[in-house]
C-alpha cells in the first residue's frame, strides 16, 4: 500500500513538475515521461507485492469532505485493475516519450504529461477507493484529465468536437453514477463500500433500479451500445499513446464499477444477466460491423472497443446467469472468460492504438484505403502489429483466443445444462459470439492486409520508415505479452484467478472459487498450441529443405498478362467491407454518391460511398437538436453580468434554506 | 486433457494423414462418370503434389515474409485442428473438454493465413477473393458453432470425440431430428468451407468467379504443394466430422468400425460429386442466404433438443 501511494505522489508530482517546465520541450518531456516510468513501475511493484502476500491492505484517513472518508482498499478485484492500469500506462508512457517529441516543435509537452499522469493516478484511484465520495471525485478527475488528452491537437477543428462529446457523454454517465451513489448511500446511511457489500434486505425493485442505473453510467464509460458514440470520436482525435490507455484501461474502469456495484447487490435475479447478456450481443455485432466500415485506422480500432466490451459484458452476463440458477460452471467460467478478455483486450488493443499511431505517423494519414505496403517499411512494427491483430481476431495460439474459449465453453455448458426456455440463453451468447468473432478476424484481416501488405496506395506510405527504439520497445513488449499469455494460458488465469474467485464467492457457490474445471482447457490448449508450433517449425525446415539448391525466382504479381497494373488497382478498405454492408445493410447505411461516366468519350467519374453511424443519426443528432431547441427558450437567463449571476445563487441559497426550514 | 493413443491406433492415424488427397480424386472421378468421361486417375492428386514438391519457386516481388509463411503455418494449423478430430471409429490423438472451439477457431486461423498471404501480392483478383473468402467464413462459423452446440447438448460431451464417439448412437435414438438437421447444416458448411459447388467451383478456369483458387494464384512449387494438401485434409476433416455424425458405427472391433468409416468417407465423397454434377453455382450474391439459411436450419436442430 505503501507503495503504491508513493507511486501516486511520482505521478503527480512529476506531472506538477512537467506543467512547471511547460515552455521548455526537452524538459518537460523527460520530466514528465520519466515520472510516468517511475511511478507506474513503482505502483506495478507494490501490487505485485500485495498480491504475492496475498492482503487485502486498506487505509482509512479522516477527512474534511462532508460525508466522505479517504478510504482505500485493495482486494483481489481492484489489485487486477491496478495491474493493467499501471502496465499498460508503463509501455503507453514509454511510448509517449518518443511518440511527443515528434510534436515539441509546435506544442507544449508539459501539459499532456501532467494530464497523462494525472489519468493514470486518478484511474488507479477509483479502482482503490472504497468510499463513494472518493470514488465520484477519483471518476471525475479521470473524466476531465483524459478531456484534456484528446483535446491535445486543438487546432483542428474536428478534436475540438471530439472532445465535446466526450466531455457531454462521460457526464451524462457520471449522472447515473451519481444518481446511484445518493440511492446506495441512502439506502445503507453510510457511503463506505463495506457497508453497501451485502446490503441486507434490499427490495428487488430497488436492487433492479440500482443496477439499471450501474450499467447506463458505468456502461457509457464502457462504451456499451447505445452509448458508445463517444468512443469512435475520442479515440481517433486523441495522440496514439492515450488512445491506447483510454481505450485498453479507462474504458475497463467502466466494466471495473459495474462488477463492483453488482457485488453490492447480493444475488442477481436472471433478467440482470438477460440484460447484460442482451447489451453484450448487441455491443459486439454492431461494434464489429461498424468497425469493418470504418475508413479510417484508429476509427476501426475504437469500434472494435465497442465490440470487446460487448464480449466482456456477454462473459459477465452468462456469470450473473449462473450465479442466479445455481449452476457453477457459468459463473466460473463465464466471469474468468470475462476478466481474461478484460487483461488481453488490454494488451492487445493498447498493442494496436499504438501500432496505428506509428502507421498514420509514418504514412502521414490514417486512411485505409491510401494505406498499403507498410511491412516492408517498418518490419519491426509490423511484426509486433500483426501479433495484436492475430490476438485481437481471437486466433490461437495466441492470448485472445483463451478468453473468448472460456466464454464459449460457459455457453456450451449452459446449453448442455440448463433446461427449458432457460437454454435459450447461453444459445444466443454461443450464436452472437461466434458472429462477433468471425466478423472480427474478417475485420482485422482486411485492416492488417490493406494497410501492411500489398503496393502502397498513395506517395505518403511509399516515404514511411521505421520507428524509433522505445516507441518499438513498447511495441514490442506487449506483442511478446500476447505470445507468453497466448503460449501459457495458464499463466494468464493465475492473474486472474483471484479477482475471478472474488466474484464468483459473492454468489454463496463456494465451490466455483476454485479453477480446478478450467485445468482441463489449460492444458488442452498448452498441448495444442504446442503441437502447432512444432508443426510450423517442421513444416518450415522441410520447406527450406526442398527449396535448398533450387532456382526461386522473383517476378510481377499474376495480373492476367495485363500491360501496366498500378497500384490503384488493388482492392481496397472499402471494397472488402463493402458485401458485408450489403449481408447488413440495416446497420451499416450507406449513402453513395456517384458521378457515372457520361457520353462517347467520357471523362471524369466518382464513386462516394458514406457509411454513418445509425445511432448518431437518427438517435442523438435529433435528440440534442430538440434539447438545444428547448434550451434555447432559457437563454435570457445567461447575459454575461456577473452581479445577475451572484444573484441567482444568493436568491438560490435562500430558496433551498427555506425549502429546509419548511420540512 | 490431453491423452496419446495406444501405438495401433496412431498408425490408423496416419493412415488418414496419407489417405486425404483421395478425396478430391474421388469426387472429380464421380464428376466424370455422371458426365460420361473417363476422368483423371484416382492417384492424381498424389502426383500432382510430388510434382509441386520437386520444383523450384517464383515470388512476386511485391510480396513479404508473410506470403511464404502463410502455406507453412496454414497447413500446420489444419493438420492440429486434425488431431482434434475423432476418425475411423476410434478417438482422436488428443481430446479435451471444449476443444471444439479450439478446433473450429484452427480452422479459422489457416483462413485468416490464406487471407493475409493473398492480400501480400497487391493483386486485385486475389484482393476480391479474399473479400469474398472472409465475408463467407464469417457466416459458416456461426453455423458450424451451432452444429456443433447441438452435438454437444444431444450428447451432453463438449469434446470432439466425446460427442462423435459411442453416444452418437444413443444421441440418434433421442434427438434423431435434431441431428438430421444439424446434419444437413455441416453439409453446407462443408461445401462452403471446401470451395465446393453450389458456393465456389473448383474447376472454373476464369480469375474473376473464383473464390479460394484464386487466393492461392500466385504459389508455386512447394507453397502451393503445402496449400494444395492443406486443401485436401480439410476436406477430409470436414468429411469425417460428418461421417462421425451420421455413420456411428461402434461395433467394438476396430476393424468393422474403421471399415464402416471408410464406406461412409468413400460414399459422401461421391454425393459431393453428384451435387456437383447436378447443380450450378449460385450467384455470388445469393451464398450469404444458403449460409444463413443452414445456420437457421442448425439452431432449428438445437431448439428441438429442448423440452
Amino acid at each position: 500500500m505503501i507503495i503504491i501511494l508513493v507511486a501516486l505522489g511520482v505521478l503527480v508530482a512529476s506531472g506538477l513538475g512537467a506543467l512547471a517546465a511547460g515552455g521548455r520541450h526537452p524538459l518537460a518531456n523527460r520530466v514528465g515521461s520519466l515520472g510516468a516510468l517511475a511511478g507506474c513501475a513503482l505502483g506495478l511493484a507494490g501490487t505485485a507485492m500485495s498480491r504475492m502476500l496475498g492482503e487485502a491492505p486498506s487505509l482509512r484517513i479522516p477527512w474534511s469532505v462532508p460525508g466522505g472518508e479517504l478510504h482505500l482498499e485493495i482486494d483481489a478485484l481492484a489489485s487486477f485493475f491496478l495491474l493493467l492500469i499501471f502496465g499498460l500506462c508503463l509501455m503507453a508512457a514509454l511510448f509517449g516519450s518518443e511518440y511527443l517529441r515528434a510534436h515539441a516543435d509546435r506544442k507544449w509537452l508539459g501539459p499532456p504529461w501532467f494530464f497523462f499522469n494525472v489519468l493514470a493516478a486518478s484511474m488507479a484511484v477509483v479502482v482503490m477507493a472504497a468510499d463513494g465520495i472518493l470514488f465520484l471525485m477519483a471518476w471525475e478527475v479521470m473524466a476531465l484529465s483524459s478531456y484534456f488528452l484528446v483535446n491535445f491537437e486543438d487546432e483542428k477543428e474536428s478534436t475540438r468536437r471530439a472532445g465535446w462529446v466526450y466531455l457531454v457523454a462521460t457526464h451524462v454517465g457520471t449522472v447515473f453514477v451519481i444518481v446511484l451513489f445518493m440511492l446506495l448511500g441512502r439506502e445503507s446511511g453510510s457511503m463506505d463500500f463495506n457497508r453497501w457489500s451485502g446490503l441486507p434486505g434490499l427490495p428487488p425493485v430497488t436492487a433492479g433500479l440500482l443496477f439499471l442505473l450501474a450499467v447506463v453510467g458505468f456502461g457509457t464509460k464502457a462504451g456499451i451500445v447505445p452509448f458508445h458514440v463517444w468512443l469512435p470520436e475520442a479515440h481517433p482525435a486523441a495522440p496514439a499513446h492515450v488512445s491506447a490507455v483510454m481505450s485498453g484501461v479507462m474504458i475497463k474502469t467502466g466494466i471495473y464499477g459495474l462488477l463492483r456495484v453488482v457485488s453490492f447487490l447480493g444475488t442477481p435475479p436472471a433478467w440482470w444477466a438477460m440484460v447484460l447478456m442482451g447489451i453484450g450481443v448487441t455491443s459486439g455485432l454492431l461494434g464489429v460491423l461498424f468497425a469493418v466500415a470504418q475508413p479510417d485506422l484508429k476509427r476501426v480500432l475504437a469500434y472494435s472497443s465497442v465490440e470487446n466490451v460487448g464480449v466482456i459484458l456477454l462473459g459477465i452476463g452468462l456469470g450473473l446467469l449462473g450465479i442466479s440458477y445455481g449452476e457453477p460452471a457459468l459463473v466460473l467460467f463465464g466471469m474468468t472468460g470475462a476478466l481474461l478478455h478484460v487483461m488481453n483486450h488490454a494488451i492487445f488493443k493498447g498493442l494496436l492504438f499504438m501500432g496505428a499511431g506509428v502507421a498514420i505517423h509514418g504514412a502521414g494519414t490514417g486512411r485505409i484505403d491510401q494505406l498499403g505496403g507498410l511491412i516492408r517499411k517498418m518490419p519491426i512494427a509490423a511484426l509486433a502489429i500483426l501479433a495484436g491483430v492475430w490476438a485481437i481476431a481471437g486466433l490461437p495460439p495466441l492470448n485472445g483466443f483463451f478468453g473468448e474459449m472460456l466464454i464459449y465453453i460457459g455457453a456450451l455448458e449452459g446449453a448442455g445444462r440448463l433446461e427449458g426456455a432457460r437454454v435459450l440463453l447461453p444459445i444466443a451468447a454461443l450464436v452472437g459470439l461466434a458472429l462477433v468473432s468471425g466478423l472480427a478476424a474478417a475485420c482485422f484481416a482486411r485492416v492488417f492486409g490493406v494497410c501492411f501488405l500489398g503496393t502502397p496506395r498513395s506517395d505518403e506510405p511509399a516515404r514511411a520508415s521505421e520507428a524509433g527504439p522505445a516507441t518499438l520497445a513498447s511495441l514490442l513488449a506487449l506483442a511478446a505479452l500476447c505470445v507468453i499469455f497466448g503460449l501459457s494460458p495458464g499463466l494468464a488465469l493465475s492473474v486472474v484467478a483471484p479477482a475471478a474467485g472474488l466474484l464468483a464467492s459473492h454468489s454463496d457457490l463456494t465451490g466455483a472459487t476454485a479453477l480446478g474445471p478450467a485445468a482441463a482447457q489449460v492444458a488442452g490448449v498448452t498441448h495444442v498450441s504446442m503441437i502447432l508450433l512444432a508443426l510450423i517449425a517442421a513444416l518450415a525446415l522441410l520447406r527450406r529443405g526442398l527449396l535448398r539448391g533450387r532456382e526461386t525466382r522473383d517476378a510481377v504479381t499474376w495480373d492476367c498478362g495485363y500491360e501496366s497494373p498500378t497500384p490503384r488497382m488493388q482492392h481496397t478498405g472499402s471494397s472488402l467491407a463493402r458485401p458485408f454492408a450489403e449481408v447488413f445493410p440495416f446497420v451499416m447505411p450507406g449513402r453513395r454518391q456517384t458521378a457515372p461516366p457520361e457520353g462517347h468519350f467520357p471523362a471524369a467519374a466518382s464513386l462516394r460511398v458514406v457509411i454513418a453511424n445509425p445511432f448518431q443519426e437518427w438517435l442523438y443528432r435529433p435528440a440534442f437538436d430538440r434539447i438545444q431547441r428547448g434550451m434555447s427558450r432559457l437563454r435570457w437567463l445567461q447575459h454575461g453580468r456577473v452581479q445577475l449571476y451572484v444573484l441567482y445563487i444568493v436568491a438560490t441559497l435562500i430558496a433551498l434554506l427555506a425549502w429546509f426550514m419548511a420540512f | 486433457m490431453g491423452t496419446l493413443v495406444r501405438p495401433e491406433l496412431l498408425l490408423l492415424h496416419a493412415l488418414s494423414l496419407a489417405a486425404a488427397p483421395l478425396l478430391p480424386g474421388l469426387i472429380v472421378r464421380t464428376k466424370a462418370l455422371i458426365a460420361g468421361r473417363t476422368g483423371p486417375p484416382l492417384l492424381q492428386g498424389y502426383s500432382d503434389l510430388w510434382k509441386l514438391m520437386g520444383k523450384g519457386a517464383v515470388y512476386s516481388d511485391v510480396t513479404s515474409w508473410l506470403f511464404r509463411a502463410g502455406p507453412v503455418a496454414g497447413l500446420a494449423s489444419v493438420v492440429t485442428a486434425w488431431c482434434l478430430l475423432p476418425s475411423w471409429g476410434v478417438s482422436a490423438p488428443l481430446s479435451f473438454a471444449g476443444d471444439l472451439v479450439l478446433f473450429v477457431c484452427l480452422l479459422g486461423l489457416s483462413r485468416f493465413l490464406t487471407v493475409l498471404a493473398a492480400l501480400d501480392t497487391g493483386s486485385s483478383f486475389e484482393g476480391m477473393g479474399a473479400s469474398r473468402e472472409i465475408t463467407f467464413s464469417a457466416l459458416t462459423e456461426p453455423a458450424l458453432f451451432l452444429a456443433l452446440a447441438t452435438l454437444a447438448r444431444a450428447t451432453g460431451a463438449t469434446s470432439l470425440s466425446g460427442m462423435l464417439g459411442g453416444r452418437m448412437t444413443h444421441a440418434w435414438g433421442a434427438a434423431g431430428s435434431s441431428l438430421a438437421l444439424t446434419a444437413v447444416c455441416l453439409f453446407v458448411v462443408l461445401l462452403a468451407e471446401n470451395a465446393r459447388i453450389p458456393v465456389d467451383d473448383p474447376a472454373t478456369h476464369l480469375e474473376l468467379t473464383m473464390i479460394h483458387e484464386v487466393m492461392v494464384l500466385d504459389h508455386g512449387g512447394p507453397d502451393l504443394a503445402f496449400i494444395q494438401y492443406g486443401a485436401a485434409l480439410k476436406l477430409w476433416v470436414f468429411q469425417a466430422l460428418l461421417v462421425g455424425l451420421t455413420l456411428p458405427v461402434r461395433t467394438g472391433g476396430l476393424l468393422a468400425d474403421a471399415a464402416a468409416f471408410l464406406m461412409g468417407m468413400i460414399i459422401l465423397s461421391m454425393v459431393i460429386g453428384v451435387v456437383e454434377s447436378i447443380m450450378a453455382r449460385l450467384q455470388l450474391s445469393r451464398v450469404p442466404q444458403l449460409l444463413i439459411g443452414a445456420g437457421a436450419l442448425a439452431a432449428f436442430g438445437l431448439i428441438l433438443t429442448v423440452r
